[in-house]
């Protein structure tokens, strides 16, 4: 009896967790007061958006509403006003599909051949060009508007689509190079070595060893460029024409349009409908998006 | 005709010379194996040879033609690397006839090289496998069947089991020797392994700060290493040395260093022994034998014992002589006891003799 008793008080098998401790208590009070911080906002839009207007007078903004209306986001699709035009954001919505996906494609076609090169086929200068490039990065955008502005109206294009498109592929040039150069710099050399040996050339073995190889950065690639041309302001008001204002100008114009009575629950409607695209980016590509910033990391 | 040959070759990255004027004639069918520490520039050689590393100075002819400035493809060479550099996204029937393909070589025949490489290789069952689910041994084979389609006069092997395990590389390395045999290839192999270099090479080219330290047969790099650093280099367990001088009449010259005397008399010197010069007297421990009595004057010398590791076949007793430790190579059936008094037998036929400040053979 006397050894049984030795052995059930001494530590053996797993060792026991207490689930309260005092690091956990406090890991999760923050997170928890982090989490409401964010979603709060989030919470009084979409209860907003589904309330009509003598409900908003009554100034409960945490209030859920009593009736439950889904006009104000058909309103703010099809005919919000934003000055003369009351064509609601459906316009401004494809307006940006336009920019993002020819932005979008251009852009990391262009950058993936880049890094490709960067990282393989060194040539002299190879590594000062990199700098150079990588240096276009923390410039911040405002120094290089007025000449841009000026290039693109000797080009002809200012004002246009192309001129858009133009613009976000050589401001997403820097990013993009050194996420691709990072990426195919981590990759075996011997593998291009064992190409070149097989007597592949430049473009053999990027369409047919490293593009293969290269899924996961080319969908972090595509998120950021997404999100990012999605979520632009500055250039698409400079540089796409009153035509083709993307969806993030059209609803300033409508949130800050100062005729009439200002309608919230159709502005936090809008407000949803823009961020929507980003947003379930984020929320379906999340691993990815982790895995994008960390491969951003200067390496190699 | 030489198969490989380099002339004066150089390579420096900015300011760093990495290959400085190196001369290696290859032989047709010969196996070279070029070993070194990390660093020595090895590996960097093999890849000038392969057109995959710009060369400074100097020109690399293959089978006769100048290959300085052509691409890899067009050399005649095949690679072997030790990451092993299979195409991840390929089977492995895909990973062989990529180079075909690339040269556009007819179907028919791209199946027959195939089928030829995965029946000396053994590949058959795993040809449509991809690379992830094969083992270490399977990938390395097939790397190595992908240099085999090129039908190619010279094979590059970079380090080509250094990422196998002991079991696995031992047998890979008796199936290299099998293929060379059957080939007949002209085979450069780069590697820091001494055992590899030793039973794979027909000449093993020792190399240390980019350059070549000797190139001969593997027993005369063995028994003859040319100076101090290639006699350290080779051997496990390492050669002994002891720093002294060398003493003595004319025919009778000796080694003596603290208290101990080894006559010279059947050292195959290659220059006069002058007196009162500063050597380093090597030998390896199986050149020497441990007794219980007294040998020849001149050749014998008393020890003690201060440690014994048995290794299977044989132990190694590592004793103090002249101040300094020393191992020899013993059959394992005695056992030694620390402290034990023993005599030691030289044999300076088999040793070897450095000049102490030039570090060359004497």
């Amino acid at each position: 009896m006397t050894a049984i008793n030795t052995i059930s008080t001494e530590p053996h098998g797993r060792r026991p967790t207490r689930t309260f401790t005092p690091a956990k208590i406090m890991i999760y009070g923050v997170l928890a007061v982090a989490a409401l911080y964010y979603v709060l906002p989030l919470y009084v839009m979409i209860v907003t958006s589904l309330k009509g207007m003598p409900e908003i007078r009554l100034g409960n903004i945490f209030s859920p509403p009593v009736e439950i209306t889904f006009q104000p986001w058909s309103t703010a699709w099809t005919s919000a006003c934003t000055g003369l035009y009351c064509e609601g954001l459906k316009v401004g919505f494809w307006n940006s599909v336009q920019i993002l996906i020819p932005s979008v494609i251009i852009s990391i076609l262009i950058a993936s051949v880049n890094g490709y090169a960067l990282a393989n086929w060194r040539f002299k200068g190879s590594e000062i060009f990199f700098s150079v490039l990588l240096f276009g990065a923390f410039i911040p955008y405002q120094v290089m508007l007025y000449p841009l502005v000026i290039i693109t109206r000797e080009l002809r294009i200012f004002g246009t689509l192309t001129g858009i498109i133009v613009i976000h592929t050589i401001f997403g040039m820097p990013i993009l190079t050194l996420l691709f150069r990072n990426y195919f710099a981590s990759l075996p050399t011997e593998l291009f070595k064992a190409a070149r040996v097989d007597g592949a050339g430049f473009w053999r073995i990027f369409f047919q060893i490293m593009v293969p190889l290269s899924a996961p950065i080319f969908i972090v690639a595509v998120i950021i460029q997404v999100t990012g041309i999605w979520n632009d302001f500055l250039l698409g008001v400079i540089f796409a024409g009153s035509k083709n204002i993307p969806m993030t100008v059209q609803l300033n114009n409508i949130v800050n349009s100062t005729q009439g009575v200002k309608e919230y629950n159709v502005n936090m409607a809008a407000t949803i409908l823009t961020g929507a695209v980003p947003l379930l980016v984020y929320f379906f590509s999340g691993k990815y998006f982790v895995r994008g910033i960390a491969a951003g990391a200067v390496k190699g | 005709m030489h198969s490989v040959s380099i002339k004066d070759l150089s390579v420096s990255f900015g300011s760093v010379n990495v290959l400085k004027d190196l001369n290696i004639e290859v032989a047709d069918g010969e196996f070279l194996v070029l070993l070194g520490p990390s660093g020595c520039g090895k590996s960097t050689l093999l890849n000038c040879i392969a057109g995959l590393l710009d060369i400074s100075e100097g020109q690399i002819f293959i089978k006769g033609k100048n290959v300085t400035w052509e691409e890899p493809k067009d050399r005649g060479i095949g690679m072997v690397f030790q990451s092993y550099a299979l195409y991840p996204q390929m089977t492995v029937e895909k990973n062989l006839s990529f180079g075909l393909r690339v040269a556009g070589l007819p179907k028919a025949q791209i199946q027959q090289r195939i089928a030829n490489a995965a029946d000396i290789l053994q590949l058959e069952p795993l040809l449509q496998r991809k690379p992830a689910a094969l083992s270490g041994g399977q990938r390395q084979r097939v790397a190595i069947g992908r240099a085999l389609v090129r039908d190619v006069d010279v094979f590059l092997f970079d380090e080509p089991l250094s990422n196998l395990d002991a079991k696995l590389r031992s047998e890979l390395r008796v199936e290299i020797k099998r293929l060379h045999h059957k080939l007949a290839n002209t085979m450069i192999y780069v590697t820091h392994d001494q055992i590899e270099a030793l039973t794979l090479a027909d000449r093993i080219a020792v190399m240390k700060g980019g350059l070549i330290q000797q190139l001969d047969e593997p027993l005369t790099i063995y028994n003859k290493p040319r100076n101090l650093f290639v006699a350290s280099f080779i051997g496990s367990p390492a050669m002994n040395f002891l720093r002294g001088k060398i003493t003595g009449a004319n025919q009778d010259k000796a080694f003596t260093a603290a208290d101990l005397t080894v006559s010279l008399a059947t050292y195959d010197a290659q220059e006069p022994l002058t007196n009162e010069r500063d050597v380093i007297f090597g030998f390896r421990p199986e050149h020497i034998t441990i007794n219980d009595k007294p040998g020849p004057a001149g050749l014998s010398c008393e020890a003690t014992v201060d440690l014994d590791e048995p290794m299977g076949a044989d132990s190694l007793v590592w004793l103090t002589v002249a101040g300094k430790p020393i191992s020899v190579r013993v059959d394992s059936s005695r056992r030694y006891l620390p402290g034990e008094k023993v005599h030691l037998n030289f044999n300076p036929a088999m040793a070897s003799l450095f000049d102490a400040t030039t570090e060359n053979r004497v």
